[in-house]
Order: structure tokens, then sequence, then C-alpha cells
């Protein structure tokens, strides 16, 4: 399936979950400072395994950086 | 208290402390981290500063970029603000404060909504709607404001947990404007007010502490100072100098002069009459 993750395309295998697009974002599950808005709703960490993505998901994975 | 390295002299006076929603600072100076060159110069500014409370950005996570700026604040002692700087609409920095809450583990929020991308200031309207949203929402909100006195007293009647009202555009250096607005809302605040953004030097933080606002933001006038860790240093010696200054009470400006010392007793040392 596509989705869009970051702003740029991906191809997702079918079943993949916010987990697995972490995993290919190379975060680790325990990684602090990290958040993820599927569709523009937050997905609370504990239900990044359980979090399916459908055709056409926006998925934005976001941490810290300075700013004032 | 963390206590800092050998070289940084304590804080002015250790019973006058800075209440944030229930929570106690000792510092009157917050650290905005945008601008630093690399971490180890945030580092020395968080020292030098003696921050206890830094701002921070949510951005699109890059793979690429290696160490995490928590890391360097963790070590420093500091806890963190997370702002939604870049948000244009209310709902824009609602949806970018829920994804700081679940990040950063924080209900405290400087919420920033900016009204043109020129001038940095901020937008009213979006920004009263979603400060109401927020504070209902559980946040401790603390936004970031015009100089208005009426908006400024709107926030806290919302339920703001402190305003900061702007002394000049942001990273303009331009010191504080209007300082005749500044001193109205401290007037009218019931929460702490915070000088945020137009910080140019030691002397404007000082002035902002002396018309009696709480605490101090800076990011730009140390980030961007030729010595970071120079300017952190100076710049909180200027909260405190102001600081002391505010508690000590100014002497009333005077069109004309007012001797200092007394006329009487003067000696007649002109020819006798």
């Amino acid at each position: 399936m596509n989705a869009t993750v970051n702003g740029e395309a991906r191809v997702l295998p079918a079943g993949a979950t916010v987990a697995s697009v972490l995993v290919l974002l190379d975060v680790a599950p325990d990684a602090r400072g990290i958040a993820v808005a599927v569709d523009g709703e937050v997905v609370s960490r504990s239900r990044w395994d359980a979090t399916a993505l459908h055709d056409g998901s926006t998925v934005e994975v976001v941490t810290a950086i300075g700013g004032g | 208290m963390s206590a800092g390295p050998p070289d940084v002299p304590a804080p002015v006076d250790e019973s006058d402390r800075l209440e944030i929603a229930g929570r106690s600072f000792s510092s009157r100076l917050i650290l905005g981290t945008g601008g630093f060159v690399n971490h180890e110069l945030l580092a020395a500014a968080c020292r030098e500063a003696r921050a206890e409370l830094c701002t921070v950005a949510l951005r699109r996570l890059d793979p690429s970029t290696p160490g995490s700026i928590l890391d360097v604040l963790d070590e420093a002692g500091v806890a963190v603000l997370p702002n939604t700087a870049g948000c244009f609409t209310a709902r824009d920095a609602i949806a970018t404060a829920r994804l700081a809450r679940e990040a950063f583990g924080t209900d405290w929020l400087k919420l920033e909504v900016i009204g043109d991308d020129r001038t940095l200031l901020p937008d009213a309207v979006e920004l009263v709607a979603a400060a109401e949203e927020l504070v209902d929402d559980g946040f401790i909100v603390l936004p970031y404001t015009t100089d208005d006195p009426v908006l400024a007293r709107r926030l806290q009647d919302i339920g703001c947990a402190a305003v900061m009202p702007l002394g000049s555009p942001i990273g303009s250096g331009m010191g504080i404007c209007n300082p005749y607005n500044l001193s109205i809302i401290v007037e009218y605040a019931e929460v702490p007010v915070i000088l945020d953004a137009g910080v140019g030097t030691a002397s404007d933080a000082a002035l902002a502490m002396e018309l009696g606002c709480d605490a101090v933001l800076c990011a730009s006038a140390i980030s961007r100072a030729h010595d970071a860790a120079a300017m952190a240093r100076a710049i909180r010696l200027g909260v405190d100098a102001g600081r002391l200054a505010f508690g000590a009470g100014r002497i009333p400006r005077r069109r004309y002069a007012q001797a200092s010392t007394p006329m009487a007793g003067l000696p007649a040392l002109g020819p006798s009459s």
C-alpha cells in the first residue's frame, strides 16, 4: 500500500503498522522524545504495535530540535 | 537544587523563587534552545545561564541527525518546555501541543501561534482560541503574546499559567519597544509575566526585570552571540541585577536635579561684604 511518511511517498507491505514504520526509520521502540501522528491524530506509544496503516495514510514522526 | 560549576556565582537570593503553576524555580532565565551551532555550545549556555527550563521545538525526525538535544538538556539538569513554533493556526498549534505532550511527557507548553511570517507577531484571535482549548485539555499553557495588556489579561482569564509578552519581534534584538505597555501588563497580571522575544543583550533583560517581569526567556541573543556562553552569563547577571533593582525600588524620575549633598553647613569662603 502507499503511504506518506514525513512527507515522503513510501510503499509499505500490507498489514504495516506504526511500529513497522518506526523500524524503517531506525527508531528503537524505547527511543525517547518521539511522537507519531497518523492522519493528524496522535498515536500514543502504547498503540504503535496495534495501529495498522491503510492505503493513503499520512504518518508524521517527530522529535525534539532546538527552538525558542 | 543543582550545584553549578564553582566558577559560576550563586543566584542573588535563594529564597526569591519563580513560581509557575505550582512549580518553583531558582532561575528567572528560561533558555530558548534555537540557533545554537552545536550541542556543546548549548550545554555551555545552559550552565552559564543557570537555566532550569529550556524550550524545544518539534520537527520531523531526521534519522541522519546525530545525538538528541534531550540528552544535552538532561545532562544539564534542565526541564523541557515544548513550543509550538511554526504554527499559524489554532488547529495546528493544538495538534502540535498534543504531539509534544506525547513526545516529552509534559503538559507544559509554550504556545505560539504566529500571524505573519515577516514579523512573527502572534495572531491574537488564533492564540486565544488555541489557549482556551489547550487549557481545557489540561495543558499548562504559557502563551507567547504581544505587548497588549488587554490580550494578556484575556489569556490570564482563560487560565494560562503565565503570560509571555514580547519586547520586540522574535530574533530582532530590538529590546523592549514599549516599556509602558509592559508595565501595565505587569500591573494587571496575577500570573507570572515572562518577557519573551526581543532581548538583544544583558541590559534588555535587566530592564524587563526592573519593570517587574518575573522572568525572561531568551534564545537568539544568546545562541547567536559571538560568544554564546559569555552572553548567557551576561544575560543571567542582567536578570539578577534587574530583579534586585526591582525589589530595591528605583528613585522617581524628575525633571530637575536634587542635590545629594546637603547645603546646610556650607562654609562661607567668599569675600566678606
